[in-house]
Order: structure tokens, then sequence, then C-alpha cells
């Protein structure tokens, strides 16, 4: 139904193709959290994975013992900006899925500061997601997820929970937080899987 | 995992569906020096609560398409729907929303959207909560929505607007936030300017400090419902000092603009 807007031309020449449709690149880095940044610190620091067979818990240093790799990746915010080529460290969601056992297909990522959301393990697995600790080559800021967030980089940033601290499992797509305030079950940029 | 806070036990409650929708500009006028306020006609508008956004959508003659988000200055069920847009000195969008929109022009808008920033009456069988409103900059239009809305539903719950603000000049819906105030005894007006104050005012120019917030807001053990929205740096600043004042994470909403 798109129609031309009357005496606008936008910006020439910048359309770059690794940006999703509605998408503008952006150099900073903006901020989008539902209440205030809670302040975690890593000696307190857990991450537990519960399903339907029992939870496994690690602490901060373990879970950094499992393996960090870096991660070059394009970031997409629902609110229509991206960052492309970030760095980023963290341990890959593989990893960690090394010591779990489940049936079931979905996650509900829990966050300290009780934020939530939904995510198939699909999209958690073969290398699509990590829980990370750095970007640009500092360690991540509290108001960024600090100290450590979900990285779902194919997803809308949402997806990628800040101030992580375990995982659920669950046989069902539940929707979390977010996804309950309007936001997509699932969240693809290249769909605009933005809003339902 | 009920030890994941209040902020997922967020009340469900019935918001209007959100659509792409085309809007005919009704009036565009200066809100600010820098801002403009922007009067839509929106014939399959489903209303909005206050406190909601919506996203605009322009096309270029080549196809080319930038969107936005921006939150909504109007709320009910009616189908004029109010922005007011600051104009970003590197912007894209909001220039041309700005400089270049005028009345008759048709713009495509999806919406409304967000249903966690928002503010609704008490329902009849909820106790009613106090609210404070802390706002800096542009970062008063939602608030603005809330203010109005409390104001129509004839809320007598007590209401407060902390307002930081370069200028008086600055002010958005300067006139409006009086009338409401002047009309609701219920809604109290707090401003902080951060350049420049107004002849006779009592405060030096200066930012909003944990101090001002501790005299100027509803105390943490009302146990208010409070809404921030504001730059980054504003918005972080401030919800740090409410949670130190006592105010529980999950009575805290915010929303925030710009980068860190």
């Amino acid at each position: 139904m798109s129609f031309i807007t009357r005496g606008f031309s936008g910006r020439r020449g910048d359309r770059d193709p690794r940006l999703p449709p509605g998408q503008t690149l952006v150099s900073d880095w903006p901020v989008l959290s539902a209440g205030p940044t809670p302040e975690v610190d890593t000696a307190d620091w857990a991450f537990v994975v519960r399903t339907e067979n029992g939870s496994h818990t690690w602490s901060w240093d373990e879970l950094r013992a499992l393996g960090i790799e870096d991660i070059t990746t394009d970031i997409h915010c629902v609110t229509h900006w991206t960052k492309l080529e970030m760095p980023w460290r963290g341990v890959p969601l593989d990893r960690i899925w090394e010591s779990v056992e489940t049936e079931h297909e979905f996650v509900m990522a829990h966050s300290y500061g009780g934020y939530t959301t939904n995510v198939p393990l699909e999209d958690l697995l073969d290398g699509k997601s990590w829980i990370a600790f750095e970007a640009d080559g500092e360690p991540l800021d509290p108001e960024h997820g600090g100290p450590a967030r979900l990285l779902v980089p194919h997803l809308y940033f949402w997806k990628s929970a800040k101030w992580i601290r375990g995982l659920t499992t669950m046989p069902t797509d539940d929707p979390g937080f977010w996804e309950q305030n309007g936001y997509h079950l699932h969240g693809d940029p290249w769909q605009e899987e933005r809003y339902w | 995992m009920s030890d994941a806070g209040t902020v997922a036990s967020a009340r469900v409650r019935k918001h209007p569906p959100a659509a792409w929708h085309v809007a005919t500009v009704a009036d565009s006028r200066p809100e600010t020096p820098t801002a403009r306020r922007i009067e839509l006609d929106v014939p399959t508008w489903p209303g909005n609560d206050a406190g909601s956004h919506l996203d605009v959508r322009l096309t270029a003659p080549d196809g080319y398409q930038a969107t936005r988000s921006y939150s909504i200055a109007s709320a009910g069920a009616g189908t004029r729907v109010v922005l007011a847009v600051d104009e970003l000195p590197d912007g894209e969008v909001s220039p041309f929303l700005v400089h270049d929109l005028q009345p008759g022009d048709k713009l495509e808008l999806h919406g409304p959207l967000g249903a966690f920033f928002v503010w609704t009456p008490p329902d009849v069988d909820e106790a009613p909560r106090p609210v404070q409103l802390i706002a800096g900059g542009s970062g008063v239009v939602p608030l603005y929505a809330m203010a109005a809305a409390h104001a129509a539903a004839g809320d007598a719950t007590e209401f407060r607007l902390l307002y930081s603000v370069r200028t008086p000049e600055d002010v958005f819906f300067r006139d409006e936030l009086a009338a409401l105030a002047a009309a609701q005894p219920s809604l109290q007006l707090d401003f902080v300017y951060t350049r420049r104050v107004p002849d006779g005012w009592s405060a030096p120019a200066g930012r909003v400090t944990k101090d001002v917030l501790d005299a100027a807001t509803v105390a943490a053990a009302s146990r208010p419902l409070v809404y921030v929205c504001g730059p980054t740096p504003f918005v972080e600043a401030v919800a740090g000092w409410l949670i130190d004042a006592g105010h529980r994470p999950g009575d805290v909403r915010t929303e925030r603009f710009g980068g860190s």
C-alpha cells in the first residue's frame, strides 16, 4: 500500500544491502530497556538452565571456562536501527547445551530484573547464539546488558535478553515480556517480524 | 519464575491492535524553536492508550523508504492523532517532518505500538495508584498524553510531572499543561530548567539532581507508578536515583532515546 511521500527524497546512496527492510544505520549504540538498569555483580552472578529433567547452574568462571569465542556480527533493533560489523565475545550456547537434555523445542530467557523473552531452540543452537560478556572490545556496560546478555543476532535485538540469568525450556512457544506487550513472537528482521 | 520480579507480572489488558494506516496532515505548527506539533487525521485509527507510539514510514520517488518511531501526544478513542517532533540536527526523517510536511500531505503510519509504557485509568476493581511522570526534553510527549488522559478520565489519583527542559521556550505543550493543572487539583507540575530559567524563577538553572528528585516527586512510601522518558543518560541517572530512594524496580517504567 506504500505511496510516495510528497517532498521526501531521503539520504542518497547509503542503502547498504546488509540493512534489513525498514532499518537505518547507526554508529552509536542506542539503549532500549523497560525499566531501571539492574546492577549485577559477577561474584553473585549465576546462569541456570531448567528443563523437564532438572536444572544445571554455572558460576561466572564456570561458564566462561566452557570456551569464549570472538564474534563479529550485525545487530538489528526493532526500533529501526542497525549496527554493522560489531565485535563481541561470548560462550556459544552449543557448549552449554552439551550438558543439557530436553525434549522441549522452545526456551524462555530470564533476566535479572524480571525481563523475559521466548526463543525457539532452533534459533539458539548450531552457532546461532552466545552468552556474551564483551562488546566493542570492552566488558558489557550494565545499560547494554552487562555483565552478560544473550546474543541472538539474527533476530531483532530484544530477543538478545540483557542481564541474562538463565534459560527455562518449554514445550510450547509462550510469549515473553515484550511479546506480551506488542512485539512479534519470533522477530526475524529480514521478514520485518516486528509486531503482532 | 516468580522471583523474576514484578516487571513480567504486569497486568495484561486489551489494547487497540496495530495496523498500517494512511494519515492526512490536518495541521502543523511550531511547538518549540526546534520542534513542530503535527496533527493527523487517521480515519481508520483504532484509538490508542496514553504513552504508546507509532512508526512513520516515508517513501521517496525511487522507492527508498525511511521509518522512525514517534511517541503519540494524544490518547483515547479519537481518529485525530497528535505528534510533537523535535528536529534532530543530523536526522533524515525529523527535518522533513519539521520543515517540509504541509497540511493535506499524506503519511503512512503503523500503530498504535507498545502496551507497557502506557497509562490507563484504573479499572473499577483496581485500587488507584499515584503516578509520577519524569520527562527530559522531548521525552515529555508520551507523559503529556498520560497527564491529559488522567484529566479526561476525571481521575482523582495523585499525578505529578517533573519536567527537565533547557529553557522556558523549549517547553512542549506549555499552555495545555498549565490548563490541565489549573483544572485538575490532583495534577502537579514541577519544572527544572537546565540552561535558562523564566523571569522571577526562584531556583538557578541546573540539571535534575538526586535532591531535586527527592523534593519534587511522589515519595516511594506512597508506591507510585513511575514513568521516565528522555535521553539515555538522563533516564539512567533518574532511574538509578529512584531505586536508591526506595522505589521498586518493577514500579519504574522507562523509555530512552539516543545512544549511551
